[in-house]
């Protein structure tokens, strides 16, 4: 016995542990057909019904395509980040809840291998999800002005939303330890990006307080950098707000949740 | 090698939770290394607070632990990697198999790639898990989850074993499989465990010593053979063959101690000096002229020890099996 413990590593590898923790986010993702499908769907559902209802719009003067698919899909990528918010929140209160944790906590682990790990599996979503909606916008005959490049850069921009969004769960999950607390989190989320230019370009609206509240959103300027790709095509300064707010988020949430996470861990 | 280097000490340890009683209340206890050493006692006594405290999980409010020779508030991750943990809840990923669950452990453990494998598929084989090894643990039963539990907690070889309740819920075959593996890492690998139940049987049966624990503080401590001799006595059963004579064996069995409530036709007293008492008590029913159906000698129990202890019987304390309808293994 004491022989055979002699062989395991002084230090063990952080790499390797992020790997092990990556690859058990990723298959817990594939194996929850109840939590892969709302969010692989949903946004596709919602997509259709906002195109549907909402075409007309693009005869108003300044709309700025002829395409509402165009429009709208910009919309998608961050309907499901938000979702991201949910997954990586319920898979780290679960945990918290059924003892995995614990489990987790009484290994070697380092705190930033969880986060790491974790994040591995919410970013490599995220991809798929923006090929997926990008694909079926492409499919239905939407417009992607800023060409493949283009393409790279959403899919960039989509990840580090995500995984900005994704910290908001984690947070949410550390703090409480509750999956229940998550999912309540959920419609205020919604809120944040109905009161957005999601449904309508921020100069179109003429209501005061609903343009003040897009003005303020910093969800807004996520939605128009990703939009601009697909409509305008190159807009250095839209794109580079959208890349600011969403790398700002993203380092913020990610921040406090590692603090978080390493109070736990750290008894 | 003693319990401060090797194995488990606590001094006065206490750990209150805010708004709530004193879950654990002044908890000092040594155990040797190579012991299994049983704790005892009803749900909510404490155990798994001190089990939490022991293992890093819940800092004590006050008091000082060491476990392995480190301290549990100061050297928490060195704590942590001489100890294994199967706490009361198998703590499992539903969606991932066996298999995965010691891939994953392995890594967390910083075993060497040759080492992943093979450990874990040992590890398996051992807990009898090679045919369900790679079906997902969300349909396994409650029996092969502690027993995947157990195996995790295994994995890097630790030279102190917590099991916090291991078999409850469990079926009696998978209870004595565990029963059998806790015997072997104890005798053959010198494995310090330190195990939590509520089943007097369990610890009668594994423990070296027992610390029983109520209201969160060890009201006894000792070997099983040490407590029982200490504090409970034997009783005897008398039913006398004349239904009729029952007052008169009452008032003969009475002098040698106190009458305890029996079944209809017989008298029960606990003895006050033990089975030395068995000869007179035969004598002075026969001179009595009472003739006997029959006449049985109860050994003392655990359970006798915590009721002279508590005042109270230990609760939940029936076999693990009589009441195991969530295990469908």
């Amino acid at each position: 016995m004491t022989g055979a413990s002699l062989t395991i590593q002084s230090e063990p590898v952080i790499g390797l542990q992020i790997r092990a923790l990556a690859t058990r986010s990723v298959l817990r993702m594939i194996r929850s057909p109840a939590t892969l499908v709302p969010t692989l769907v949903f946004p596709i559902f919602l997509l259709a019904v906002n195109v549907g209802g909402l075409d007309s719009a693009t005869e108003l003067p300044g709309f700025p395509t002829d395409s509402y698919l165009t429009f709208a899909l910009a919309f998608t990528f961050i309907q499901s980040a938000i979702f991201s918010t949910m997954n990586a929140g319920q898979a780290v209160s679960q945990d918290i809840e059924n003892g995995f944790f614990d489990r987790l906590v009484l290994t070697p682990m380092r705190p930033s291998a969880l986060m790491v790990g974790q994040l591995t599996g919410l970013a490599l979503l995220g991809v798929f999800q923006a090929f997926l909606y990008l694909t079926i916008g492409l499919v239905f005959g939407a417009d992607f002005a800023a060409g493949p490049a283009g393409v790279a850069v959403l899919l960039l921009l989509v990840v580090i939303i995500s995984l900005g969004f994704g910290g908001i769960g984690l947070i949410m999950a550390l703090k409480t330890g509750s999956s229940e607390a998550v999912q309540g989190m959920f419609p205020l989320m919604f809120v944040l990006l109905f009161f957005s230019s999601m449904a309508l370009p921020r100069d179109l609206i003429e209501t005061t307080w609903f343009r003040t509240i897009t003005d303020l959103n910093p969800v807004s300027y996520l939605i128009e950098a990703l939009r601009s790709l697909m409509i305008t095509g190159w807009d250095p300064p839209v794109l580079a707000a959208g890349f600011a707010i969403a790398i700002v988020l993203a380092l913020i949430t990610i921040s406090i949740a590692a603090k978080l996470l390493a109070g736990r861990m750290d008894r | 090698m003693s319990a401060a280097d090797e194995g488990i000490t606590a001094e006065d340890l206490v750990r209150e939770f805010r708004n709530g009683p004193r879950a654990v209340d002044g908890i000092s206890l040594a155990v040797e290394p190579g012991e299994i050493y049983g704790f005892l006692g009803p749900n909510g006594a404490g155990k798994s607070t001190t089990v939490h405290i022991l293992t890093t999980l819940l800092p004590p409010t006050s008091g000082k632990a060491t476990v392995g020779g480190f301290d549990v508030v100061d050297q928490g991750p060195a704590v942590r990697g001489v100890i294994g943990a199967a706490l009361q809840e198998a703590a499992l990923d539903p969606h991932l198999t066996a298999r995965e669950h010691m891939r994953l452990q392995t890594a967390l453990q910083g075993l060497p790639h040759a080492e992943r494998v093979s450990r874990g598929d040992e590890l398996i084989e051992r807990v009898g898990l090679e045919e369900a090894a790679d079906r997902k643990v969300g349909g396994y039963s409650g029996g092969m989850k502690r027993r995947l539990d157990l195996a995790l907690a295994l994995v890097h070889w630790p030279r102190v074993l917590f099991l916090d309740e291991p078999t409850t819920g469990l079926d009696p075959q998978s209870r004595s499989a565990l029963w059998e593996e806790v015997e072997r890492l104890s005798g053959e690998e010198g494995v310090t465990v330190f195990l939590t139940t509520q089943y007097l049987e369990e610890a009668d049966h594994l423990a070296n010593r027992v610390g029983i624990i109520d209201a969160g503080r060890i009201v006894a401590e000792g070997t099983p053979a040490e407590l029982k001799s200490e504090i409970g006595r034997p009783s005897v059963v008398v039913a006398p063959s004349d239904p009729g004579r029952l007052e008169d064996t009452a008032a003969v069995l009475e002098r040698f101690g106190k009458s305890l409530p029996a079944e209809k036709g017989t008298v029960e007293v606990r003895l006050d000096r033990g089975v030395d008492e068995l000869g007179a008590i035969v004598r002075e029913l026969d001179a009595a002229g009472i003739g006997l159906a029959s006449l049985v000698l109860n050994e003392p129990t655990l359970d006798d020890v915590f009721l002279a202890k508590t005042g109270h019987h230990l609760e939940g304390e029936a076999l693990p099996g009589e009441d195991d309808s969530g295990d469908d293994e």
